[in-house]
């Protein structure tokens, strides 16, 4: 009798899985690095592991459409004459001109100020369509300082000096020669067509003293009537948010590791930082014990992207979030109406990442006239609008479901963890228990 | 002309009057005694004033000026004339770090030595440094010229765009795509107006060299690499 070995399932194997795979043979034919747009997209403790506990006999909520729920917030009120008053506590956070189209930085302008919010600029000055359509501008000081100058910072009506990003906490910019517009190069006074690089660091100072001095001469220049803002990414989110105080800052913006980028190499997205979650409570816990939380705001970003992540990210105590992949969705980024000529680039509507390249079928990322054509900024505009508006609808409705009559009222006591990880992360206890990890008993 | 005593008034006096110019004074003169080192000293000028620093200043003296000729009696920190735009910057004595820094415009001339990464980043502003300059100098240098009549220190021009470099002294290295280049009549006047400009006449042009960038680095190629 001759045994016959049954076949078995052919096994993929978890640590080459398909994208490893291809990740090694793309690697072996170009010699290169990936480089992508976006931000961290493999799975991290997230709010998404997180739960809001809603009122109970102890705690009363308020009634939907009838009590009050506030969602204003000031930004910047502890040394500038003119702080950032905001009617939703969502901006739209720093992306450039160069990364984007004009009709796309348009349309943010457009839906943040039907909002009642602000934009950012990015890493490549500022341009007429944000300035002329965002009520409330927030100018980037960066690194590279391309089109940076005093005319600019002077009808600004914030400054954000960053010093890092969440999809690369100590990586400069990069922005490859097919999106070197003659526009664009004009602005960064670059040859036309040239791999820009932007640097990793700023030129003229290092450290949070030299942060001090720099900070006080940006003061001086706009007569100290502009909020000065510094954003990290995500590393050392107690001791940045502590030195960015002690450097005189009226607001930290913190980006976690799902915080999107025009472009960098894949293995410093997904393997540089911290994720958003891990953040937060660092942060403000530099801040409590500075005695400058409420004070000095803190702004949270890196995969926002509803209601919840907002009620969230302000039960933890931030004071406003940030986002950026997500409004660029809400003008038309990765539509599956374009699923024809994404399937042509080698992807698929909602994974498309190659923003460098320039090509993006929905307009956004790119400086081809005729792609940006495709980006009405009215209508993009009022999508943006329409979004925030529920996000902060979506916001409203949990914080009165906790009892509480302004966003900001939401506290960590609200708060359940639905992992070990995130428990630990965000400080809050473990769904059923009042365990959380580091913190109470085992 | 109006002055102001940095050792009993405070700077926010001095850069609020600068900036009023026009607007709630026609002054055109103004001058700064005892400033001890103080930093952002006579920034964010934006109208064609003179201004006299008696003494050493601390970082970014004239920062992001604009139109104004600012003269500094004295020496000055790090990033004096960071980010100028258009007008003059003289500093007599000698420049700590990044001077010139992201400069878009205008004319600063160092009468002393300057340190390192003088020019770092400049963006079209003229430098002319009579003394020496430090390691890291005109480091990703995008427009503009950086002249050093003495000697230049190591990695000069590193990652160098489209700004031009003319040293009379030695250089003790060239950075990463930076080499030398030859001097052209229109190179040799360009050199001329400079020198001029600044007040120098012990100097000439036929004297320096030429360095700007090679652009290998301009588009990314895996072969380059090791020139990273």
């Amino acid at each position: 009798m001759t045994y016959k070995n049954p076949p078995t399932t052919p096994r993929q194997s978890a640590t080459f899985d398909d994208y490893t795979l291809s990740e090694i043979r793309r690697a072996a034919a170009t010699g290169i690095y990936d480089i992508r747009g976006a931000g961290a997209k493999r799975k991290v403790p997230h709010f998404d592991d997180l739960l809001f506990l809603g009122a109970s006999i102890s705690r009363y909520p308020l009634e939907g459409y009838r009590e009050a729920c506030g969602t204003n917030v000031v930004l910047g009120a502890r040394h500038a004459k003119k702080p950032i008053e905001l009617k939703i506590p969502i901006t739209i956070a720093g992306m450039s001109f160069g990364s984007l189209s004009g009709p796309a930085k348009e349309a943010l302008g457009r839906g943040a100020t039907l909002a009642g919010t602000s934009t950012t600029t990015g890493d490549g000055g500022m341009t007429e369509e944000e300035r002329g359509h965002s009520e409330i501008l927030v100018y980037q000081y960066l690194p590279s300082r391309y089109g940076m100058n005093p005319h600019d910072l002077r009808r600004a009506d914030a400054i954000e000096v960053v010093v890092g990003q969440g999809a690369k906490p100590g990586g400069g910019g990069m922005l490859l020669g097919q999106k070197i517009s003659d526009r664009v190069a004009e602005m960064r006074t670059l040859p036309q067509g040239i791999d820009q690089r932007s640097a990793c660091r700023h030129p003229d100072w290092t450290g949070p003293d030299d942060l001090e001095i720099k900070i006080q001469e940006l003061r001086e220049i706009t007569d100290w009537e502009k909020p000065i803002y510094v954003k990290v990414g995500g590393a050392r989110p107690y001791y940045d948010t502590a030195l960015a105080v002690k450097s005189g800052a009226d607001v930290v913006v913190l980006d976690g590791m799902q915080g999107g980028t025009a472009a960098t190499q894949e293995v410093f997205i997904e393997n540089v930082g911290l994720p958003t979650l891990a953040c937060i409570r660092p942060a403000v816990q530099a801040l409590q014990d500075l005695g400058m939380h409420r004070k000095v705001q803190l702004v949270i970003s890196g995969g926002v992207r509803n209601g919840a992540d907002v009620a969230k990210a302000l039960a933890l105590g931030a004071d406003a979030v940030s986002i950026g992949t997500a409004a660029l969705v809400a003008i038309g980024d990765n539509d599956p109406r374009w699923e024809e000529e994404y399937r042509a680039l080698g992807t698929t509507a909602g994974a498309y990442d190659d923003w460098h390249e320039g090509r993006d079928p929905a307009g956004i990322s790119t400086q081809d006239p005729e792609l940006m054509k495709r980006v009405d900024p009215v209508a993009a505009g009022r999508r943006l609008a329409n979004y925030l508006k529920v996000m902060t609808l979506e916001a409203q409705t949990i914080a009165r479901a906790c009892g509480k009559n302004h966003v900001h009222n939401l506290e960590p006591e609200d708060l359940c963890a639905l992992s070990i990880e995130a428990s630990a992360m965000a400080g809050v206890p473990l769904a059923g228990t009042d365990w959380i990890p580091g913190k109470t008993g085992l | 002309m109006p002055t102001f005593d940095l050792a009993s008034v405070p700077l926010r006096d001095l850069n609020q009057a600068l900036h009023s110019v026009g607007a709630g004074t026609n002054e055109s003169d103004f001058e700064v005694i005892n400033p001890r080192g103080a930093h952002a000293v006579a920034v964010g000028i934006d109208k064609p004033v003179h201004v006299d620093v008696h003494g050493s200043v601390g970082y970014y003296c004239a920062g992001m000026n604009a139109e104004a000729t600012v003269t500094v009696h004295g020496s000055v920190g790090p990033g004096v004339a960071e980010n100028m735009m258009s007008g003059t910057v003289v500093v007599k004595g000698d420049a700590s770090q990044y001077a010139g820094a992201t400069g878009h415009g205008g004319l600063l001339v160092i009468e002393g030595n300057a340190s390192s990464r003088c020019g770092i980043s400049m963006k079209g502003i003229d430098i002319v440094v009579k003394g020496n300059i430090g390691h890291m100098s005109a480091f990703m240098a995008q427009a503009g010229n950086l002249v050093v009549l003495g000697d230049a220190g190591d990695a000069l021009g590193d990652s160098l765009y489209e700004a031009k470099l003319f040293v009379r002294g030695e250089v003790k290295s060239l950075g990463a795509d930076c080499v030398k280049k030859k001097m052209r009549p229109k190179h040799l006047a360009l050199l001329a107006d400079l020198l001029a400009k600044a007040g120098i006449t012990d100097a000439k042009p036929e004297e320096f060299t030429r360095y700007g960038s090679a652009r290998t680095l301009y588009n990314f190629n895996i072969d380059n690499v090791d020139a990273y």
